[in-house]
């Protein structure tokens, strides 16, 4: 009962949470000075085109009356239109939304990868070495952000030694005969090998620099739990079977050690697609992220409205699913 | 990194027998460098960091031919001398790193203090705030507040203060949360102590060590968020020597000028890294439980 209390409560708060993101967005946007209604119209408009043109916008309403219109059309999936791009709002985030998630999933995977391959060697080879550098390396990765590794990156792979693509997401020249804007997992499923590779070679040096901080922290919970669970009795009772010490640590101690670190990375996935604003920028890669800057830039407020409020949702889905998984999956706050 | 700290012997009454650990004065090194670099930059600089001379421009740095003798580290694209602008870089990127940070750890402490030992009402309150908080990728948050409040130095830095507190907040609420549950804080108030003045005397000097190690983290995310803002055009003027807006110009000619954002990369990097474990090293050294 108790878990189904917290749970509900749980939604409650994001229910809060969902509108105080919408009042700040709105907000921040209103007190923005500079007129966006004068830079789409060519110098020496008359005032009546620019009232027109702030009541076809909406602009002409009280501030309050303003935010509940805007709340009401949101609610039914309406953004607006963008001032810049003059689409709806919804279509083109949308659109640009696969890639960003594409290149988030991409990280996720390279952070798991080398955030389990660390902390298993730091296990295997422990009060080695070996320990002591997944350590540094770890601290190394903790301290520095994903923006410095993508520069860094884009100087070794992508000048001194360029093997990698280092802007855009895919080569312009590429004939893309595709459905969706998924076109990572179109091209897999499509068996289009060549423009999988092409996608890869633009994807890889921004999903790294995204993944190392998450990997170094993935690393740490992982090997401190590890460290735990190899003084546990199935883990003695498994290593006195006579198994070699790496089906040990890798069968036996991971399975239970990977759940606590799987939770708490859950947070840290927000971080990650939140790096991917300025690093689709560094990479000039067609993304949610690059388009938010532009729109910034733009002082395209419907649109800018229309990404933050997408990547509110997005992070406080996140971190609700989260902590309902770890209501659910942890045993002592189910029986609590 | 706290298992180092806890294999170093720890016989001794006092901490101040402990050698120095050697990530403490690496770092602490670096950053007193570029402290000196910011304040005395027009003693150092050996140009003016604002100097154009299209004759100049993209000279390779020293050891590579055709390097001019004086301009160790090259030029830019508009002839200026990159080793300058570096040195004249470190006083944004300190001045935003100490006003910023500082700023965002006072209020952001003081609210996770409050929340964290009062709860209730004010812990709902905060609580809430800091959820909306984090609903915002923080990059895209700042970009949006320096487009809305303008550019310049002042901006830069109110956004960092504005995004920033909350990682002060919940770490400090959660760490007086385990603080307030110790037996020196029973002791406190059967001692006949009111409760602000067990917060302020017995709480908040508890949860000191980690309210100092994150500042130093957070003096190194402040320097990298201008960095990100200067890239995007966003900080203050171009023409004044920010590492992020070298990069941002080094970007540009990468295949031309490969110094242009390598060295300011590297100042950016080492200090940011600096401040991490500068951070982690008062931690380990100050930390009551270690010692």
């Amino acid at each position: 009962m108790d878990a189904l209390r917290g749970i509900l409560t749980r939604i409650v708060t994001t229910a809060i949470t969902l509108f105080g993101v919408a009042v700040i967005v709105f907000a921040v946007i209103r007190i923005a000075p500079g007129d966006p209604i004068a830079m789409m119209l060519p110098p020496g408009a008359s005032d009546e085109d620019i009232a027109r043109l702030r009541a076809l916008y909406g602009l002409d309403k009280s501030i309050v009356e303003q935010f509940f219109i805007w709340l009401g059309n949101v609610l039914h999936g309406d953004f607006g239109t963008s001032i810049s791009i003059r689409q709806n709002v919804l279509g083109i985030v949308l659109g640009r939304l696969p890639a960003t998630l594409e290149l988030s999933f991409l990280a996720l995977i390279i952070a798991s990868t080398i955030g389990v391959g660390l902390a298993y060697l730091a296990t295997r080879y422990r009060e080695t070495a070996a320990e002591g550098t997944v350590d540094v390396i770890n601290g190394i990765a903790l301290s520095v952000p994903d923006f410095l590794w993508g520069l860094a990156l884009i100087l070794t792979f992508g000048v001194a030694w360029p093997i990698f693509e280092i802007s855009g997401r895919v080569s312009p020249t590429l004939d893309l005969p595709f459905t969706s804007n998924f076109y990572l997992l179109e091209s897999l499923v499509r068996f289009r090998f060549d423009i999988t590779l092409n996608l890869l070679s633009h994807m890889i040096m921004p999903a790294i620099a995204l993944a190392l901080p998450l990997a170094a922290v993935i690393s740490q919970l992982l090997k401190s739990s590890l460290k735990e669970t190899m003084n546990q009795d199935y883990v003695m009772l498994a290593r006195t079977k006579g198994f070699p010490e790496s089906r040990v640590i890798a069968r036996d101690a991971m399975r239970n050690a990977i759940l606590p670190t799987m939770t708490l990375t859950g947070v840290q996935l927000t971080f990650l697609i939140g790096g991917t604003v300025i690093i689709e920028r560094l990479f000039s890669y067609e993304g949610l992220g690059n388009l938010a800057i532009d729109a910034v830039i733009n002082r395209d407020l419907p649109l800018i409205q229309g990404i933050v409020l997408l990547f509110a949702v997005l992070f406080v889905a996140i971190n609700l699913i989260v902590d309902l998984l770890y209501t659910l999956l942890n045993p002592r706050l189910r029986h609590g | 990194m706290a298992d180092i700290a806890q294999t170093a012997p720890q016989s001794g009454p006092a901490h101040r027998r402990r050698p120095l650990p050697l990530r403490l004065v690496l770092s602490g090194t670096w950053l007193l460098v570029v402290l000196i670099c910011a304040v005395f930059a027009p003693f150092i600089a050996p140009h003016d960091p604002l100097a154009q001379d299209l004759l100049l421009e993209r000279l390779p740095p020293f050891w590579m031919a055709g390097s001019e003798p004086g301009y160790y580290l090259g030029t830019d694209g508009l002839g200026r001398d990159v080793l300058s602008r570096i040195i004249y870089g470190a006083r944004i990127a300190l001045t935003v790193a100490f006003v910023a940070a500082t700023a965002a750890c006072v209020i952001g402490s003081a609210l996770g203090l409050i929340a964290g030992y009062y709860r209730g009402f004010v812990d709902q309150i905060v609580s809430r705030i800091v959820d909306i908080w984090m609903s915002f990728p923080p990059v895209l948050f700042a970009i949006l507040l320096v487009a809305v409040i303008g550019t310049g130095l002042h901006s830069v830095i109110l956004a960092i203060i504005v995004i920033d507190w909350i990682r002060f907040c919940r770490v400090v609420r959660a760490e007086t949360f385990v603080q307030v549950k110790l037996d020196y804080v029973d002791s406190a108030r059967v001692a006949g102590f009111s409760r602000l003045t067990i917060l302020i005397r017995e709480v908040f000097p508890n949860t000191l060590p980690t309210i100092v190690a994150l500042l130093s983290l957070e003096m190194g995310i402040a320097v990298i968020v201008e960095a990100i803002l200067s890239f995007v055009n966003l900080s203050i003027s171009t023409d004044d020597p920010t590492w992020g807006g070298m990069i941002a110009e080094g970007r540009t000619i990468i295949y031309f000028a490969w110094w242009v954002l390598v060295f300011p990369l590297i100042a950016l990097f080492l200090t940011v890294l600096a401040f991490g474990q500068f951070g982690e090293g008062l931690k380990d050294r100050f930390d009551p439980v270690l010692q």
